[in-house]
């Protein structure tokens, strides 16, 4: 095999295997019992489509894709930045609950503090 | 020359794909929202490293691999930075490791 | 390959709007919205459309997002089950669905080069436009130039939005803001990210001007420049706090701004009046119409940017500067 073909079939492995790490980041924010894991499955996501753009535009031969995987590196970035910051603070807010509680009550959010001296 | 370019483009691509798909699995499997942040950010890093230093080796020396040399100290400046405000603010909110979980209640 | 791709993306796609309807807390709905969101712009991409992908990437995946985000802290977080099972609503519309998939057998297939809206102007377009226009990337050309007015209304639509969005919020604890300077801002002890912040933000406020630039030449323009610098002035905010953000950019120069792209979009259009063509005739601005097309396709990107830059920024400093509600 030349290696023009090894390049586009390793190009296209590395496609798919990305896409693949997409699905399982894709199904940890859908399962993911707390917020956390769903930010974060969000935030794996993001870098891994910065990298599945690049590998694309390599793969189709145009490389002007990566304005567009510069773009979404900063954009995923800055929406985990900013979605941590409605989290901040010593107390969670009013709205968090930690776990699914479709079948629990929903006032169960966090409520032990270990360092409760510091609010 | 190119063919040795060629193969280390294969390898490095091969083994970034592997490293991603490593931390996939991790992110699935581990049973703390702390061992899944590990697993995510390290191999996210160590993922698009290898992954972007492959393409850069099949660009040469031009605009793109500049462009992807960008990219690549992006990922890896903006990545651990917001895996530790993730770790971070999770733990101000009042989340625990799994070690210490059993030590407090 | 390229099927296999286009074929596990729109899977990812179905999954991921069945799971938005049907999860019940909102926070989780969000953070899927912005998935699907990549979703589309990574098919975008495969499908070649490289300005769509990237307009929907900065838009659809940070702004959209973070503005859910700020209308969730004033509001319930948990959608209410409805009273009722829509079992009618259903019936409705699996049969509109069917009735709809049915009227595409009629359609030619999917990227025929002989389907109708092939044949007539987008010939022209792709032979002529650098011939008539100049840029040699003719999506810029198509919006700016050949479909000027289509873009004027967007602009005026998107500041539309933006003076709704203030009529209604309005600024209303910006004095108690302006007064508590000394409280230190919601990330001040995250250290590692202020300085990462402040790394980063002059590279993208450059990045932004590249992409504002570069738009003749490769996927770029206004509105994703826009999108941008506003993401830069919102990595601010968030970082030091909207006390400080709104020492740096007061609302009354967003306003100025806002109002000023419009205006200079319009202006552009009106110069050329004033000198004998068409409204948004750029060829009348110079004496060689090349020049005078590339002078107005500047003038009125510099407009769109400048008009989305500041309504991003101020709907996020209006969702932003509303107190939670004390539960």
């Amino acid at each position: 095999m030349n290696s023009a073909n090894l390049i586009s079939t390793c190009y296209g492995i590395s496609g798919l295997a990305i896409l693949l790490v997409m699905g399982l980041a894709l199904l940890r924010a859908i399962l993911g019992p707390t917020a956390f894991d769903r930010l974060m499955a969000v935030n794996l996501f993001g870098t891994k489509t910065v990298l599945f753009i690049a590998v694309l535009g390599f793969l189709t031969g145009r490389p002007d894709f990566l304005d567009i995987a510069l773009v979404y590196a900063l954009v995923n970035f800055l929406s985990t930045i900013a979605v941590l910051r409605f989290f901040e603070g010593r107390k969670a807010p009013a709205w968090y609950d930690a776990r699914d509680t479709d079948t629990q009550p929903a006032a169960n959010a966090v409520k032990e503090k270990p360092d409760g001296a510091a609010s | 020359m190119a063919l040795l370019l060629d193969l280390m483009t294969a390898v490095f691509l091969l083994l970034g794909s592997l490293i991603g798909l490593t931390g996939g699995i991790g992110v699935h499997r581990l049973p703390d929202f702390f061992t899944r942040l590990h697993a995510c950010g390290l191999t996210d890093s160590a993922c698009a490293f290898l992954v972007l230093t492959g393409l850069m080796l099949q660009s040469g020396w031009s605009l793109v691999s500049l462009k992807l040399i960008f990219i690549l100290i992006f990922l890896l400046v903006t990545s651990p930075t917001a895996s530790h405000a993730l770790a971070k603010t999770a733990l101000g909110c009042g989340e625990r490791p799994l070690s210490q979980r059993g030590t407090e209640d | 390959m390229e099927l296999l791709i286009d074929i596990v993306l729109l899977t990812f796609l179905a999954i991921t709007a069945l799971a938005i309807s049907h999860v019940r807390k909102l926070f989780c709905a969000i953070m899927l919205a912005s998935i699907f969101s990549l979703l589309c712009a990574c098919l975008f991409v495969t499908m070649d459309a490289v300005d769509v992908a990237f307009t929907e990437a900065a838009v659809g995946t940070g702004i959209a997002g973070i503005l859910m985000l700020g209308a969730l802290r004033l509001t319930e977080t948990r959608e209410k089950r409805p009273p009722h099972q829509p079992w009618l609503a259903l019936l409705v519309v699996c049969t509109t669905g069917a009735v709809l998939i049915y009227g595409t057998a009629d359609l030619p297939a999917y990227g025929d080069p002989a389907a109708p809206i092939h044949q007539h102007v987008a010939p022209r377009y792709i032979s002529q436009s650098q011939q008539e226009v100049g840029p040699p990337n003719f999506v810029t050309s198509v919006l700016a130039s050949y479909r000027g007015f289509d873009t004027l209304g967007e602009t005026l639509v998107i500041f539309t939005a933006g003076v709704s969005v203030v009529a209604l919020l309005g600024f209303r604890s910006l004095r108690q803001f302006l007064r508590n300077r000394r409280r230190p801002s919601v990330m001040a002890d995250h250290l590692v990210l202020r300085i990462v912040a402040k790394m980063f933000i002059p590279l993208i406020l450059l990045f932004a001007l590249y992409v504002q630039f570069h738009g003749d030449y490769g996927p770029g323009g206004g509105f994703q420049a826009g999108v941008i610098f506003a993401s830069a002035l919102i990595l601010y905010t968030l970082t030091y706090g909207l006390a400080k953000a709104l020492q740096v950019l007061p609302p009354r120069i967003l306003y100025l701004l806002a109002a000023g792209g419009v205006l200079l979009y319009g202006g552009t259009g009106w110069l050329c009046v004033l000198r004998g063509g068409h409204f948004l005739d750029y060829r009348a601005l110079a004496s060689d119409p090349l020049v005078g097309q590339h002078l107005g396709i500047l003038l009125i990107e510099a407009g769109v940017g400048m008009t989305v830059f500041a309504v991003m920024v101020l709907m996020f400093f209006a969702f932003s500067s509303r107190k939670e509600p004390q539960s």
